[in-house]
């Protein structure tokens, strides 16, 4: 079993798989049994000032998106943060690290964007013995309303002033954690690395609807008739996630800077995805909220054996795709590829047929016995084929040797690379110039 | 119709070697990647899952089928072996139908389970493919056990013990190791020699030494065993078959299903067993399904099942009828033997009609039979073995026995259906508990 112990900036965690702040983590119950199904640790909901706590909405609070067989695979929620008084939270925050010593215990805060409100709760976070905090930039229902959450994450300034508060009033390492609800992800880490913050976290919830009651004419969820937009998560969001993620992790100026991947990880694999991204651990909230705690297994076994396959450790993994994640006009244009229909495994469903045949190049032949062959001199290699074939390596994309012709073009493949920058198509490209 | 089929008497080749082969082929074919893909991911990953609750062994099905889900078949094997050691072997033989699978919510909302057995078998097929076993032993404690019977309980409790450092002499009276797995289990639920297979992967985990022909009560007493070895499990089985108890009982052609499958188990060559044209075979569980559907396999022309109750209360699973009745066999309730008739060899046997309550309703009938096996239970053998509960070694939750430092599990311990699974799961915890006393 290869060795998953981790450490997130100087936080030690028997694996690299936390729970994100949210219901899972809103009470000592929760995160107890949390612990004893195996989590490395927990980001704990976030919370508020002092004083009386918000108050949620009684309920419906979530919307949902299903694949086929009802599995979910996106959810919406309306939810605020801890709706339960702030001393509840420390004295159980408390009891419970005391008992578990070696897992992460991050306290995510979210008060008012003043010198004072920070200044405030950061004594009595640390007196708890909790790892580190979080700052909660991100919540983009409710609270932003307010000025807080995601009102603050928008506004890169906001976000280095009171990222410096945080480090001026603590020693403890502060995660900043950051909206999707932005255009560009590195401004607000940049904003965040300048105030010193010791990591970023990404991505809170993304602004969504997911369905309108079509009797009620009201978005979904529902409440006596009105409905308001909320924050999407789930295996819908990853793909915006590792985007994200990889923006800050090949970014120059932010080299080095940790990053604690969120955003629709459900199996080991995402989370191995997201730290091949540059992602130092994972955050789980959607996948635990559907499957119930016990998926940590799995996500220990799966990871570890990978690990161990590959022969490589857990910071080998971290990173270790990011100088691959390149900039459209660096893509080899001269590398060709061709479609291949495994005959064995076709079903003979001819989804391939269609969708090449209406929607793209016209290049899959269909026989009276519904035999499906690919036209390698129309071929582009799309991989639309692939992607909407229901067998798994049905259909391949296999890559043409240089010095071979390319029947679609007539061309011989070139074994040099060649981009973009450099095609005589391109009005910018050196060669044009010439 | 080819003559062969139609030559009376108990005789070999019925029918083409090939069509032999084809018959005696996988029950249950193994998945590949992609139907195991699709299978698993019908699973819903239930909280305290049914399914895990209904496993004898209690497997954490919805952990396996998720880790098949995500591209890791190696470590759902690790989780299923961990609970069950002849997981491999269960996936092929449990009774899924009437445990696990019965009670998956997809098969109590849609009539159709995850099919979990098959599941089962992809993991550890991938695994054992791989010749990795997966678990290692603990520090050597220098206690030493006797495991008598190397069947499926006596397996499963010499493997955890020689895990948690013990050393283990597993001795058996048969010359090869197994138990049923070997000798018993249905041809065509343990193919191309598995149950050896996964003896020989089994034992690698070390310091299980095994003693083939060596029996308890001939070779060896319990007596010795005690004072030789700091703890003794016996996993026996059911060495002894019940008689029929009527005239003729003792005529050529009339034999045990146990034995007729022990041997066809063993035959390297299907087509050189005999087998009667006219198969009777007399009970309702799993033995007499297995008899005669093997006998039908064989190319035997009529077989038919006798059972002395009602079809809802024989042994064998609904599934187990089916398989047989889609194989041609006949199944015949409420009808108790009453003598086997013949010249020397049988040539019919007459039955009577009974009620529920077995009380004979005075009709009679007559069957042709060239061969009739009877597979109307097994019995527990051997002498001086400790006290009995009924007509089995009386055991206490974790198989400690009437005797100090003795512990039983599997078919000859009270307590428990007889089946595979359920005796692995008691050699296991008979072992945990022999640990805990040896450790103290
Ligand atoms: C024909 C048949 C078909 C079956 N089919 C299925 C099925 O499909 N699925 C299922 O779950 N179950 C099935 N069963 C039941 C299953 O095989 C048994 O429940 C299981 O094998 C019991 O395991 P065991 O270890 O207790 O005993 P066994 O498998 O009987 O093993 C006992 C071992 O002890 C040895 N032994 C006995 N006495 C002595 C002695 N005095 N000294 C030394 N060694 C001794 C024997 O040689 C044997 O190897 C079937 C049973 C039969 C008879
Ligand atoms: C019901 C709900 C409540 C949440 N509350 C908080 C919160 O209080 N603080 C916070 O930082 N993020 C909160 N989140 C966002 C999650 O921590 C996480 O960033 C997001 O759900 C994406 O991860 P996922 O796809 O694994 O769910 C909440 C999410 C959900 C679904
Ligand atoms: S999940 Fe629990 S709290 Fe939520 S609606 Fe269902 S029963 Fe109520």
């Amino acid at each position: 079993m290869a060795d998953l112990t981790s450490n997130f900036i100087g936080i030690k965690s028997p694996n690299p798989f936390w729970l994100a702040s949210a219901p899972p983590t809103d009470k000592e119950y929760n995160v107890r049994r949390a612990f004893e199904a195996g989590w490395g640790g927990v980001v704990w909901k976030t919370l508020g000032e002092q004083g009386p706590p918000v108050v949620n909405v009684n309920g419906p609070r979530y919307g949902a998106i299903w694949g086929a067989d009802r599995r979910l695979l996106g959810l919406n929620n309306i939810e605020l943060i801890t709706d339960r008084p702030l001393e509840v939270n420390l004295r159980e925050m408390k009891s419970v690290k005391r008992d578990y010593p070696d897992r992460a215990l991050i306290a995510s805060i979210m008060v008012p964007c003043t010198e004072e409100a920070w200044k405030a709760i950061l004594p009595l976070v640390e007196e708890t013995g909790a790892d580190g905090v979080e700052l909660n930039f991100g919540c983009p229902h409710g609270m932003s309303e307010r000025g807080m959450g995601s009102a603050v994450g928008q506004v890169p300034e906001y976000i280095e002033m009171v990222t410096r508060w945080v480090k001026q009033y603590t020693r403890m390492p502060c995660i900043v954690k950051l909206t999707p609800n932005i255009t560009d992800i590195r401004k607000p880490a940049m904003a965040a690395h300048a105030g010193g913050a010791d990591a970023v976290s990404l991505i809170n919830t993304i602004n969504s609807i997911t369905s309108v009651d079509l009797d009620l004419f009201a978005p979904e969820p529902t409440i006596d008739g009105k409905g308001a937009h909320g924050g999407y998560c789930g295996p819908a969001v990853k793909p915006i996630a590792l985007n994200m993620v990889s923006e800050i992790a090949r970014s120059p100026e932010m080299r080095g800077l940790p990053i604690s991947g969120i955003g629709g990880v459900t199996t080991w694999k995402d989370a191995a995805e997201f730290m091949a991204l540059g992602a130092g651990n994972v955050q789980v909230c959607t996948a635990a909220m559907t499957y119930g705690f016990k998926i940590v297994q799995e996500m220990i076994s799966g990871l570890s054996q990978y690990l161990d396959e590959k022969e490589i450790s857990l910071s080998d993994l971290v990173g270790r795709a990011v100088p691959n994640v390149s900039d459209w006009q660096h893509l080899n244009l001269n590398y060709v590829s061709k479609a291949k229909i495994d005959q064995e495994l076709c079903i003979s469903c001819g989804r391939c047929y269609a969708a090449c045949e209406d929607t793209s190049h016209q290049a899959i032949d269909m026989s009276e016995d519904r035999v499906f062959t690919v036209k390698d001199d129309e071929c582009v290699a799309c991989n639309l084929c692939v992607n909407v074939c229901p067998v798994e390596d049905c259909i391949t994309m296999e890559q043409m040797a240089p010095g071979a012709v390319d029947p679609r073009t007539g061309k011989v493949v070139e074994a040099v690379p060649a981009d973009w920058t450099t095609h005589p198509n391109n009005p910018m490209s050196a060669t044009a110039a010439e | 119709m080819d003559p062969k089929a139609l030559v009376p008497g108990i005789k070999p080749g019925r029918m083409d070697k090939a069509a032999i082969e084809a018959g005696f082929g996988d029950l249950h074919p193994a998945l590949d990647d992609h139907e195991a893909l699709v299978a698993a991911d019908r699973c819903y990953f239930c909280h305290d899952a049914p399914c895990q609750t209904a496993c004898p062994t209690e497997i954490d099905i919805p952990l396996f089928i998720r880790q098949i889900a995500t591209g890791t078949p190696e470590a759902a094997a690790r989780t299923i072996l961990s609970q069950n050691i002849l997981g491999g072997m269960c996936a092929r033989v449990c009774p899924t139908e009437t445990l696990c699978e019965e009670v998956c919510v997809r098969e109590v909302a849609e009539g159709k389970p995850v099919e979990i057995g098959r599941l089962q078998r992809y993991a550890t097929d991938t695994l054992m493919a791989q010749n990795v076993h997966p678990f290692e032993r603990d520090a050597a404690t220098g206690k030493r056990v006797a495991v008598v019977g190397a069947g499926p309980a006596g397996l499963a409790c010499a493997h955890r013990l020689a895990m948690m450092g013990h050393d283990v002499v597993l001795m058996d009276a048969r010359p090869k190791p197994g138990g049923l797995n070997e000798y018993g289990i249905a041809a065509y639920k343990s193919t191309e020699d598995f149950a050896a297979r996964e003896v020989a992967w089994l034992m690698q985990i070390g310091g299980i030494e095994l003693q083939s022909g060596v029996a308890l009560g001939r070779d060896v007493t319990l007596e010795a065993l005690k004072a030789e070895y700091d703890a003794v499990f016996l996993g026996l089985g059911l060495g002894g078959v019940n008689a029929l108890g009527v005239d003729g009982d003792d005529r050529e052609g009339v034999a045990d299903a146990v034995s007729f499958i022990a041997d066809l188990r063993q035959a390297s060559d299907l087509s050189a067993l005999p087998v009667g044209r006219d198969v009777v075979v007399i009970g309702g569980g799993m033995t007499a399904v297995d008899a005669a559907v093997q006998s039908k396999l064989l190319g035997a022309l009529n077989v038919t099942i006798v059972y002395r109750r009602s079809q809802e209360r024989m042994a064998a699973s609904v599934y187990e009828q089916e398989l047989a009745q889609s194989k041609g066999v006949r199944i015949i309730c409420n009808a108790s033997p009453v003598a086997v008739h013949g010249n020397g060899a049988v040539r019919e046997i007459e039955f009577e009609f009974t009620d529920d309550a077995l009380a004979p309703t005075g009709e009679r009938f007559r069957l042709p039979a060239d061969q009739v096996f009877r597979a109307i239970g097994q019995t527990l053998t051997g002498e001086g073995l400790p006290e009995l509960d009924g007509r089995k070694i009386a055991v206490d939750g974790t198989g400690r026995t009437s005797l100090d430092g003795v512990w039983a599990g599997g078919d000859c311990a009270s307590g428990g259906d007889d089946l595979t699974v359920t005796a692995v799961a008691e050699g296991r915890d008979a072992a945990e508990d022999i640990h805990m006393s040896l450790m103290g």
